[in-house]
């Protein structure tokens, strides 16, 4: 089969999920169904499912938009050269109203089934990232991930927001938490990807500023991570349980970003404590909401006070 | 387009079609049960 043929068969159902990033999404999904378990009150489970749903629909169409844009770039980097628009698997414009039918759905759908200060805070998520991010921010500066980063942290927050009806400072401290973790969890990624992204010409940090800079503030974020992290139990939003857990798993946290801070890379650099550092970022937010939800269940129980 | 072109361009279209059938009836019911839930509010 040409190329050319390729192009004008319709795409499979199976790139159009691929476009919605579903990787990240997990990650989406499991931050947004904490913020809502570890929020107070009750919430009816097919309006929570519709909630979450809503938050994975509006993610995957924010990440579609963000495929359609950068189709270009993704096609000169070998991690996403394979992507659904760059592989000619997909029309470009396919992947644009896909991106948009999904995201003013999940926002639609929210408004009516959840609330529409849930779906308020959605669609600022969704055009943060759309826009904000991809449009403006990641071309223009070495500190798009740092603002951009802002859209991922939203999920919990509407999670959040979907049981209670109300913005309190408890779910702006979960968005705290994902906008500090983004850049020494990103930072380390773009640090063994940096060639990547100067080919393509992305001002990533590592490119512009140079490794020592990054490596310098990975570690400041990794230090500002831990009292932001622990600040629901401070404020008393939370148990000792997830407390202790949160100083424990940010002291790790921190103690795999100091060998990235001090160390330089060489050609042919295996570059492990960036691989290990970003391996455990990821680990670090699963169990950090996990433990966040396990929490809130102990002290309606009754275990913790 | 050649027959195994075609073929694979039906095939794709079957599996698009299915995929979009089995999406609307997904929402159908969700919204059913949505607007239960809240008759009940």
């Amino acid at each position: 089969m040409t190329a050319a043929t390729a192009q004008t068969l319709p795409a499979d159902w199976r790139d159009f999920f691929a476009l919605t990033k579903p990787r990240v999404m997990s990650l989406v999904i499991f931050t947004g169904l904490c913020g809502m378990l570890a929020a107070p009150g009750q919430i009816n489970p097919v309006i929570g499912f519709t909630a979450i749903l809503c938050i994975a629909l509006g993610a995957g169409g924010a990440a579609a938009l963000n495929q359609w844009w950068e189709a270009d770039l993704d096609a000169g980097m070998t991690r996403t050269s394979k992507r659904p628009i760059p592989a000619g698997r997909m029309q470009r414009n396919d992947a644009r109203d896909f991106g948009i039918v999904l995201s003013i759905s999940s926002v639609l759908v929210m408004g009516l089934g959840v609330g529409w200060l849930a779906a308020s805070i959605l669609l600022v998520s969704i055009l943060y990232y759309a826009v904000v991010y991809t449009i403006w921010l990641k071309p223009r500066t070495p500190q798009n991930i740092v603002i951009g980063g802002g859209a991922g942290a939203f999920p919990p927050m509407i999670g959040w927001v979907a049981v209670t009806g109300d913005i309190t400072l408890m779910p702006v401290l979960l968005f705290s938490i994902i906008f500090m973790w983004t850049p020494p969890h990103f930072w380390a990624l773009a640090l063994f990807i940096k060639s990547d992204y100067a080919k393509v010409g992305i001002p990533m940090m590592p490119v512009v500023s140079g490794q020592a800079s990054t490596r310098k503030q990975i570690l400041v974020y990794s230090i500002l991570l831990m009292p932001v992290a622990a600040a629901p139990w401070f404020i008393g939003g939370t148990g000792a349980i997830y407390g202790v857990c949160a100083i424990v798993l940010s002291f790790i946290f921190l103690g795999l970003s100091f060998p990235v801070a001090i160390r330089r890379s060489e050609d042919g650099d295996a570059m492990k404590p960036e691989k290990r550092l970003f391996a455990f970022s990821i680990i670090y937010l699963f169990a950090l909401f996990g433990i966040l939800v396990a929490d809130r269940v102990a002290t309606q129980l009754g275990l913790i006070v | 387009m050649t027959p195994e072109e075609l073929a694979e361009f039906r095939r794709r279209q079957k599996s698009r079609n299915l995929a979009l059938g089995g999406l609307l009836v997904f929402f159908a019911l969700l919204f059913y049960a949505i607007t239960i839930v809240r008759m009940g509010d």
